[in-house]
């Protein structure tokens, strides 16, 4: 009994939830910094349009990117408002607008699988791998995959 | 791992005190009796000497062993600190910096061994005399029988006033023992801070003020005492941490500074010059990271200073200077940024010969050459590839240096100046940033954004309004351009740069904030400009990198963010600038082109003369009076200006009698203020209509008193004022007829066209000179015959056979052919001319005053010494 619980804590992961559009995502909660209602943006001409703009978080200047844009889903209608998922990379904070924050959720290491071959592509290259909860799959967002957008004009 | 870490404090240790010691043995050698002084400098050596022999680096032990024993000597009196002595313990120092570097990048001595330099300290401490032979020691003298003499003057400049100096200080020597003691026990109560902490508390100290500003916002609408109470302390201890915070990262100049009397001693001692070096300020404060940025390209300037500057001390006593030449450093804080300036007392920039290495060496071209103000012909030596020592020394030289120089100080967003006067020094004035972090900048809004623009950039703004204001925008097939001041300047709208969308309508007043890239100029049009703020700079994230219109991004005081705009990148986005450097440098030879065949003229209205012009050039001043203040003193109008009484000549009433100036309206006078440089004179008129840039065509002579004739400017036909007849006919006498005026020179002025000569008289009598005119090659020298004249200025079409015949023709008669000949050009001149100028003293345009009397003056300066020469050499005429 001791024996199992020490195992699984060591295989367990916890995730940061959240969705998009349907899709369920998690992160690692390690690599997030923090949770933020929506905040006032400063739009930056010229950027790529997945880039929704600037937010002062706390004197730090964090580029937003709206992950509808992203995963090349619909635009969201006006009117509904996206939350910040603060995120930690090397150059600094990111927030990624997602539509609602989910739990932080523990999941066990034996229920990943890698993404299944016939995810869309744009989809499968943003995700490390899914995990198989009841009811619902949990996609492993890769933030670094996401935050490698290069400006396109 | 912990030997590691005993190391690297060692070595942080040892170079802070041995940056100390360089300073402390050349204060030394001018008070060689200091025993604080001395005291500190034994003990840096000491304590190396003592952690090498712990941590094992037994070379370095060695050397500093050695040095040691002499340090000790002279501690104890037992011998003299020689100037010798002194460069043999900085040769240690200098072996002991090399071993420290080597240990820091490979934890290991360097292996080499430093025999010679053992044996000869080894040898100064056993004889007490220097090494036996004069070996070379600096590496920079070119053979070792040189050496002696170039340590030498300084030598005695120590001995000299060394006992002046003891002698003084010895009453007050107790005083300046206890500021020794005070520096260091200062130096006791500071502990090292990792400058990442500090970064990060800066960061917090401004999330903080940003936190302050919304509490202060929210607190106003808020009754209650107690908490506006605790807002407004929050509000005076943040502004008191912000600052605190602020000056941890501050350093004083001195930091940099400390280390340049030894590079100057070396140089001097190397070059065989004396130098003197002061300084003062050495504590303003600069941020660290630009404390950093200026260290190179100051020490650059300070050895150019000492190598090109100064002369040696004989050319010095020569011409009349004391020996021993200065330099000096400033600091000061001034308008929110830091100077620096960096002056010697030496030969100075010789604006002529660094035109003809630049020539040399193909960076201009000789049109350029000829047009180049003094002040332009010295900045010149900030262009890539340029130098003027004859020689190529191993100090400086080697033409890689000044545009270095430049490049890194505007990078931190400072800039340089040099300013020199032949003969007498020069002095290169560096403008830097209190900090990169903070700079100002310009708020403006374009649609619903607010935008800021660095203030380094900016140069000036222009507000248009309305129907007329919008017309001024003029396009070259859909390109907008705005004349400003007769220069045609690139716009661009920063709507359509960021592709923010057109306005619902068509804005009344049109905003263009001028700005300068680069070397080159455009104007932005925005929707609003705000005022300007200290903003702070922060970094965008990687995924705006690629955006170049964008320098970074800052918070406002209301907690939003604001693009600051890169000016560079918005001039190349919006095609207004070219991304190809050459392309631009064409640009400008093509302007400068233009300038030759172009004058400025001053366009006014007078009674019913609606188009008057003169040119530009010999405008002082436009001044604007209240009626009121204009009096009455002998039966003229004159108003007090600047102290002065300026007197005023009423146009209207002098180019047309019979009509009645209408001087008693609401509407302030009109003055263009004529000057030369000691006189004034005010020329009243209705209206300043504007100022244009054009080719001056003469069309016809004048046909009306005080008119030079009439001509076509910006399409529409303009009288040409004849200021000099003007002002005579008001019995103001004063432009070259002022007796005693002894610089002025007799001038034949030869053109066929009166108007041109007109002009070209203007120009002259105003500085003083007089002139007699000709229309052609005979009556040129008809006249030459009858007066006795200075000096020739003729234009090369010269009816009769041009320029270069009358030349040829003077060259023949006696007494004429060592007359200087000046050639007058101007735009409608072939340019195959160039070949005639040659034959001339000097090629000037007709309408270039500045030029025409620099060379005026320079000509009649060189005929008066070689008059005086050749009377001085007769026997008959010297006393």
């Amino acid at each position: 009994m001791k024996t199992q619980q020490l195992q699984t804590e060591t295989a367990n992961r916890q995730f940061s939830t959240f969705y998009v559009q349907d899709l369920f995502f998690g992160i690692e909660v390690l690599e997030v910094q923090e949770v933020l209602r929506y905040q006032e943006m400063t739009k930056v001409p010229l950027a790529p349009d997945l880039i929704e703009g600037l937010i002062n978080l706390r004197g730090q200047i964090v580029t937003a990117i709206d992950m509808r844009r992203r995963l090349r889903l619909e635009p969201r209608t006006t009117g509904e408002t996206p939350m910040n998922m603060v995120v930690r990379s090397d150059d600094g904070a990111v927030s990624l607008l997602v539509d609602e924050i989910g739990d932080v959720l523990e999941v066990r290491n034996d229920f990943y699988e890698p993404p299944p071959e016939n995810t869309p592509r744009e989809l499968r290259e943003m995700i490390a791998g899914v995990y198989k909860l009841d009811g619902k799959l949990l996609l492993v967002l890769d933030t670094e995959r996401v935050l490698q957008s290069q400006p396109v004009n | 791992m912990e030997d590691r870490e005993l190391i690297t404090d060692f070595l942080i240790e040892s170079n802070e005190n041995l940056a100390r010691l360089d300073q402390e043995m050349v204060e030394l050698e001018q008070r060689p009796k200091d025993g604080a002084l001395l005291a500190s400098i034994f003990r840096t050596i000491h304590t190396i000497k003592g952690t090498c022999g712990v941590l094992g680096f037994s070379t370095l032990e060695k050397i500093t062993h050695r040095g040691e024993n002499i340090l000790s000597q002279v501690r104890n009196e037992e011998r003299d600190l020689t100037p010798g002595l002194v460069s043999l313990v900085l040769e240690m120092v200098d072996a002991v910096k090399l071993e420290l570097r080597a240990i820091e990048d490979t934890s290991k001595e360097s292996g080499h061994e430093y025999h010679e330099l053992i044996e000869r300290l080894e040898y100064a401490s056993h004889h007490k005399t220097e090494a036996p032979v004069p070996v070379c020691e600096p590496p920079v003298c070119e053979s070792p029988a040189e050496a002696p003499p170039a340590v030498q003057p300084v030598a005695i400049a120590a001995i000299e006033s060394a006992p002046v100096a003891a002698a003084v200080s010895q009453p007050a020597g107790s005083p300046e023992a206890e500021s020794t003691s005070t520096k260091t026990s200062v130096a006791d109560s500071t502990i090292r801070v990792d400058v990442m902490l500090l970064d990060k508390l800066m960061n917090l100290v401004g999330e903080l003020v940003l936190a302050r500003n919304q509490i202060l916002q929210f607190s106003t609408n808020v009754e209650d005492a107690g908490f506006n109470a605790t807002s407004q302390r929050l509000n005076l201890i943040t502004t008191q941490l912000q600052e605190g915070v602020m000056k941890t990262r501050m350093q004083p100049i001195g930091v940099v500074w400390n280390k340049l009397p030894r590079v100057v001693r070396d140089l001097a001692s190397a070059c065989g010059k004396q130098i003197q070096l002061d300084m003062e300020g050495a504590g303003t404060e600069l941020d660290k990271s630009i404390i950093e940025a200026i260290k190179d390209p100051l020490t650059h300037i300070v050895r150019n200073s000492c190598d090109h500057g100064i002369e040696l001390p004989d050319a010095r006593a020569k011409t009349g200077k004391p020996v021993q030449g200065r330099l000096t450093l400033r600091a000061f804080h001034e308008g929110g940024q830091v100077n620096i300036e960096i002056s010697d007392d030496g030969r100075g920039v010789d604006p002529e010969r660094v035109k003809q290495k630049a020539l040399q060496k193909g960076l201009i071209r000789p049109e350029q050459a000829q047009r180049m103000s003094e002040r332009e012909a010295t900045n010149l030596i900030f262009l890539p590839g340029f130098s003027t020592a004859e020689q190529v020394t191993n100090i400086s030289g080697r033409g890689v240096g000044m545009d270095v120089v430049k490049t890194n100080i505007e990078k931190i967003g400072g800039t340089v100046d040099i300013a020199s006067r032949a003969g007498h020094g020069t002095t290169v004035k560096i403008k830097i940033p209190l900090t990169l972090a903070i700079i100002p900048g310009l708020v403006v809004m374009s649609g619903q954004e607010r935008f800021v623009i660095p203030q380094v950039s900016l140069l000036e703004l222009v507000r248009l309004e309305g129907e007329s204001g919008r017309r001024q925008i003029e396009r070259i097939h859909g390109t907008p351009v705005y004349r400003r001041r007769g220069n045609l300047l690139p716009i661009t709208y920063l709507r359509d740069v960021l592709r923010l969308g057109k306005p619902a309508e068509e804005p009344d007043v049109l905003n263009i904030v001028i700005l300068q890239a680069e070397d080159r100029q455009f104007g932005l049009v925005v929707d609003g400009i705000h005022d300007t703020q200290e903003i702070v700079v922060k970094p965008l994230g990687k995924q705006l990198k690629g955006l170049t219109c964008y320098a970074g991004a800052t918070i406002m005081g209301d907690g939003k963010v604001a693009l600051i705009l890169d000016v560079l990148g918005i001039g190349l986005k919006s095609g207004v600038l070219t991304e190809v450097r050459e392309s631009g440098r064409l640009d400008r030879d093509a302007h400068d082109l233009g300038d030759v065949e172009r004058q400025s003229l001053l366009l006014f209205r007078s009674g019913r003369f609606e188009r008057l012009a003169v040119p530009l050039s010999l405008v002082a001043r436009l001044e604007e009076f209240p009626r009121a203040k204009i009096e009455h003193a002998g039966g003229q109008e004159v108003v007090q200006y600047r102290g002065r009484i300026l007197p005023l000549i009423p146009l209207t009433s002098y180019l047309d009698p019979s009509s009645r100036s209408k001087g008693d309206g609401e509407e302030p006078a009109q003055v263009i203020v004529f000057s030369d440089g000691e006189h004034r004179i005010g020329v009243l008129v209705d209206q300043i209509v504007d100022i244009v840039e054009d080719v001056v065509v003469a069309k016809q002579q004048a046909s009306h008193r005080g008119l030079l004739g009439s001509a076509v400017v910006g399409q529409k036909v303009t009288d040409f004022l004849d200021l000099h007849a003007v002002i005579e006919n008001f019995g103001e006498t004063w432009f070259g007829r002022t007796g005693g005026h002894n610089s002025g020179a007799t001038i034949l002025v030869a053109d066929h066209s009166l108007f041109a000569r007109g002009l070209v008289r203007n120009v002259l009598e105003m500085a003083g000179h007089r002139v007699v005119e000709a229309g052609n090659v005979s009556e040129a020298l008809e006249k030459l015959s009858r007066h006795k004249v200075d000096m020739v200025a003729t234009s090369l079409d010269l009816a009769g056979g041009g320029g270069t015949r009358l030349l040829d023709q003077m060259k023949q008669q006696t007494g004429l052919g060592n007359v200087p000949a000046l050639a007058l050009v101007d735009g409608g001149d072939d340019p195959g001319f160039g070949d005639a100028c040659q034959k001339f003293d000097d090629t000037l345009g007709k309408f270039d005053r500045e030029a025409m009397l620099r060379s005026v003056e320079k000509l009649s300066a060189a005929l008066a010494a070689s008059s005086a020469s050749r009377q001085s050499s007769h026997p008959l005429t010297s006393r």
